[in-house]
């Protein structure tokens, strides 16, 4: 388990803390030594194992913590909310080692946060929590397919509304590959309308271009069936937001989003 | 009085204090201790949770720090004779001065630990550590720096009590300083009673402060 506070113990150097839940496994001290060094290697801190907790950067800290986690050879590795206390830049380093951990130790991480960033640049799949229950639960992919996701809204947020009572707002999913594709030009010359953007929220996640926009076009929505059904030919997903009824629901209280990467 | 004179008695005085204060010291901490952990771990919320036992150990400190140690002392007469055969002398005063000094001990480690970080114990507990591997290897070293100043406060009271221990059979400086400086009115005596604890006060807040600084050392807390 790694926490968002580290709780290392600031009376035992890096390498004793590493040692520690082997010391309660009962492991002799030969090979604690041997293997908190190679944990220590593996997280790219080898140089610290006689440092204190205290002489070390939030980031270092964490990837104590994550050493120390893997000590006991843990199938799953729990990480609650393990990037929250550190910056924009550290946040991704950490999220790099969680990720090389994953493909080389074929390690299951399941990640508890509320950094929809994180989500966005490690996780395979996303669960939505609410008031202690699953709400939502699918890969990245399958949110984003899914049409009023909530997750996927907070993935890939979008906003705006529309200029005028004459006119459609329509929400689209980019995923898979017609992602690549240059639809909005596209259905703009093949029906000859001007199309304004609204909002729209695009990210590379795991190599592939993803991510949902939100476009106006003039017209009530009677004249702009074609249009609409075009979007989807192309494999998109399409959802027209009533004015009078959002697309996006009301957020009550903020989720608490728990994440996996298989 | 001469100086000559005044050498011998100030020796065996300080001998004797130092005897009787170093050893309830250590009688203090070693059932000081376990009290003071078990207070926190059995308080509500703790780890070994567990309401009678919490007040009956808190009802019996606090009856420990409510009496003054003078009274304490006279009070424990007929214990002390059953432990040690006697009430007087300073082998005899060991037993009041533990007594008086655990319950005050207990509750300075009862704040130490507390103030350990209740993450380090989740953490430890997620290892899959048993209650005594946490006191052992998490509460008491995390609070070390707080314990040791802990025991020097202990110490220096220690040494105020003994003093009051020598005004009803015990030895050491405060009998002496009793016998010379009031009975005889010897002022000059008196003040260098006074100086020589000033003295022995000092030398052990030093150490103690010297050992707590070089704990601190290791390294700053984490949060």
């Amino acid at each position: 388990m790694v926490f968002q506070h580290f709780n290392l113990l600031a009376s035992r150097t890096v390498q004793d803390n590493v040692e520690l839940p082997l010391e309660i496994l009962g492991v002799s001290g030969r090979d604690r030594a041997r293997k908190a060094l190679d944990l220590l290697d593996l997280v790219g801190l080898s140089d610290k194992a006689k440092a204190y907790p205290g002489q070390l950067s939030g980031g270092q800290k964490q990837r104590v913590g994550i050493a120390r986690a893997l000590a006991g050879d843990p199938k799953v590795l729990l990480s609650d909310e393990a990037t929250s206390a550190l910056d924009p830049e550290t946040t991704r380093s950490v999220l790099q080692l969680l990720r090389d951990l994953n493909q080389q130790l074929g390690l299951t991480v399941l990640l508890i946060t509320h950094e929809m960033d994180v989500v966005k640049t490690v996780c395979d799949s996303a669960a939505l929590m609410r008031r202690g229950r699953v709400v939502e639960s699918g890969t990245v992919r399958e949110l984003l397919a899914t049409p009023g996701s909530e997750l996927a809204h907070e993935l890939f947020p979008v906003g705006g509304t529309a200029s005028g009572p004459d006119s459609t707002v329509v929400d689209v999913t980019f995923h898979g590959e017609a992602a690549g594709r240059p639809v909005i030009s596209q259905l703009s010359r093949t029906y000859n309308i001007d199309i304004s953007i609204l909002g729209a929220a695009m990210d590379t996640v795991g190599g592939n271009q993803i991510g949902r926009m939100r476009i106006e076009l003039p017209g009530r929505f009677e004249e702009n069936v074609v249009p609409i059904g075009f979007l989807r030919e192309q494999g998109l997903q399409a959802v027209v937001v009533e004015p009078e009824a959002p697309a996006v629901p009301v957020r009550t209280s903020a989720p608490l989003t728990k994440e996996a990467v298989k | 009085m001469t100086w000559s004179e005044m050498q011998p008695l100030l020796t065996q005085g300080t001998v004797d204090t130092l005897y009787m204060v170093l050893w309830s010291a250590l009688v203090t901490v070693l059932a000081g201790l376990p009290l003071g952990v078990l207070l926190v771990l059995t308080d509500k919320g703790g780890l070994l949770a567990n309401t009678p036992v919490n007040k009956v150990i808190g009802v019996i400190v606090n009856i420990g720090r409510s009496l003054p140690f003078i009274i304490l002392l006279i009070a424990l007469i007929p214990f002390t004779t059953w432990v040690v055969g006697t009430f007087i002398g300073p082998t005899a005063m060991i037993v009041p001065l533990a007594v008086g000094a655990i319950p005050f001990f207990a509750r300075l480690v009862e704040t130490a630990i507390r103030e350990v970080d209740h993450g380090l114990v989740e953490a430890v507990q997620s290892m899959g550590g048993s209650i005594p591997t946490i006191v052992r290897k998490v509460l008491l070293p995390q609070a070390l720096p707080s314990l040791v100043s802990g025991v020097t406060t202990t110490v220096i009271v220690l040494i105020g009590y003994s003093a009051m221990a020598g005004a009803v059979g015990g030895e050491g400086l405060g009998s002496k300083a009793v016998t010379y400086g009031f009975q005889r009115f010897d002022n000059q005596f008196m003040l260098v009673t006074v100086v020589l604890l000033v003295v022995i006060v000092t030398v052990v807040q030093l150490i103690g402060d010297g050992a707590v600084r070089l704990l601190a050392r290791r390294g700053r807390t984490t949060t």
